[in-house]
């Protein structure tokens, strides 16, 4: 299934619990706010890594250029743009939003 | 493939209705369709016509009026949330007593029943919120 | 509408300082005449909603606590609870409302509605759903 995000995770627990509740071979997609979570090196970097393997991590590419991190973000995170997430929710049987 | 899209944010204090709208946009233009756009909690705030942005702001409720135009889409404001918040359409406005109505064109406003039509009836229910 | 989907509501978010939990109740009792297969899910600071003891005499604030008792008389018999998040505030199942329902099927017996489960029965709950709303 896919999952959004789009609370930064330095103001609310919602990518944590997104990351600990998602079943192996989610697509987990981080949106608005959530881009943040997306930062190479922050302090919940490890934790977004360590479902990796399991899950496949995306980015919404115009709320990362809104922002200006584009350029900042860990290696293995695939970035999409609004028709991506489009596709994403067709892709995965159902969607579930971390507000 | 069908969507249904819960809005449960206003315009202009959250993201969630811009959001919203650009995913709205992007499922009509590789032709997947659009069973309704359901606005909920605060999200009912999307639809008074009395919304005044800046010129050089986007203009939230419009655009979602001019995207039902177009497509035309079903926009479903919430009649709880609706009085809560001080949005009706003429008919509420009389049925409560009150001297003005401001919903904006393309909307209506119904029961949260059309929330769990939207569920039943479409392939996927994508919420945008807070 | 006689097709019948899994539908989870997800509540996340604590009573009270928004207005998120009582109108997604209020989704709940509307979407309870569907006829569809109904769960909720009580997970993060959502465990506080149904925290037993509430009373908002003091903030002049409408006490909705008391419906998630009548949920079973709408046959909605399933309210799934984090066994994790109850932990991490420092609470246990005893701290919350009873929440029960009466079994047509076994003589109209008293069963407790509330079903404790952690983050991996979690994920495969929501795997198994038709529908997620998320409040």
């Amino acid at each position: 299934m896919l999952h959004t995000v789009n609370k930064s995770p330095f103001e609310k627990n919602s990518l944590v619990s997104c990351l600990e509740h998602a079943a192996d071979g989610s697509a987990i997609l981080l949106i608005e706010d959530g881009v943040y979570g997306a930062l190479n090196g922050s302090a919940v970097a490890d934790k977004v890594k360590s479902v990796m393997g399991k899950s496949t991590i995306y980015a919404l590419g115009p709320d990362l250029d809104a922002r200006g991190i584009a350029d900042k973000i860990m290696d293995g995170i695939k970035v999409v743009d609004y028709a991506g997430f489009v596709d994403l929710a067709c892709e995965n049987d159902k969607v579930q939003a971390w507000l | 493939m069908k969507f249904t899209i819960q809005v449960n944010e206003g315009p202009y204090q959250h993201q969630s209705s811009d959001t919203a709208y650009q995913f709205a946009k992007a499922a009509l233009e590789k032709g997947h369709e659009i069973f309704r756009v359901f606005f909920y909690h605060d999200g009912v705030n999307n639809a008074t016509r009395l919304t005044t942005p800046p010129q050089d702001d986007r203009n939230v409720v419009n655009r979602w009026s001019e995207l039902a135009k177009e497509h035309n889409l079903d926009l479903v404001v919430c009649v709880a949330a609706a009085q809560r918040r001080g949005i009706a359409d003429k008919d509420e406005a009389q049925r409560n007593g009150k001297d003005a109505d401001n919903l904006a064109d393309g909307f209506r406003i119904s029961g949260l029943g059309q929330l769990i039509e939207g569920g039943i009836q479409s392939d996927r229910l994508v919420v945008f919120g807070d | 509408m006689s097709e019948s989907k899994k539908f989870l509501y997800v509540n996340r978010k604590a009573p009270y300082g928004t207005v998120y939990a009582l109108e997604s109740l209020e989704v709940v009792l509307i979407g309870a005449a569907f006829e569809q297969d109904v769960q909720l899910l009580f997970v993060d600071d959502g465990v506080f909603q149904i925290v037993k003891g509430q009373d908002t005499k003091g903030i002049e604030m409408k006490n909705f606590s008391p419906t998630y008792s009548a949920l079973g008389d709408y046959e909605v018999t399933k309210m799934y609870v984090s066994k994790e998040s109850l932990e991490e505030r420092g609470l246990t199942v005893d701290d919350l409302m009873p929440l029960t329902y009466e079994d047509e099927d076994d003589d109209w017996a008293e069963k407790d509605s509330i079903i404790l489960v952690n983050k991996d029965e979690i994920a495969a709950l929501m795997e198994e759903q038709d529908v997620v709303l998320s409040f």
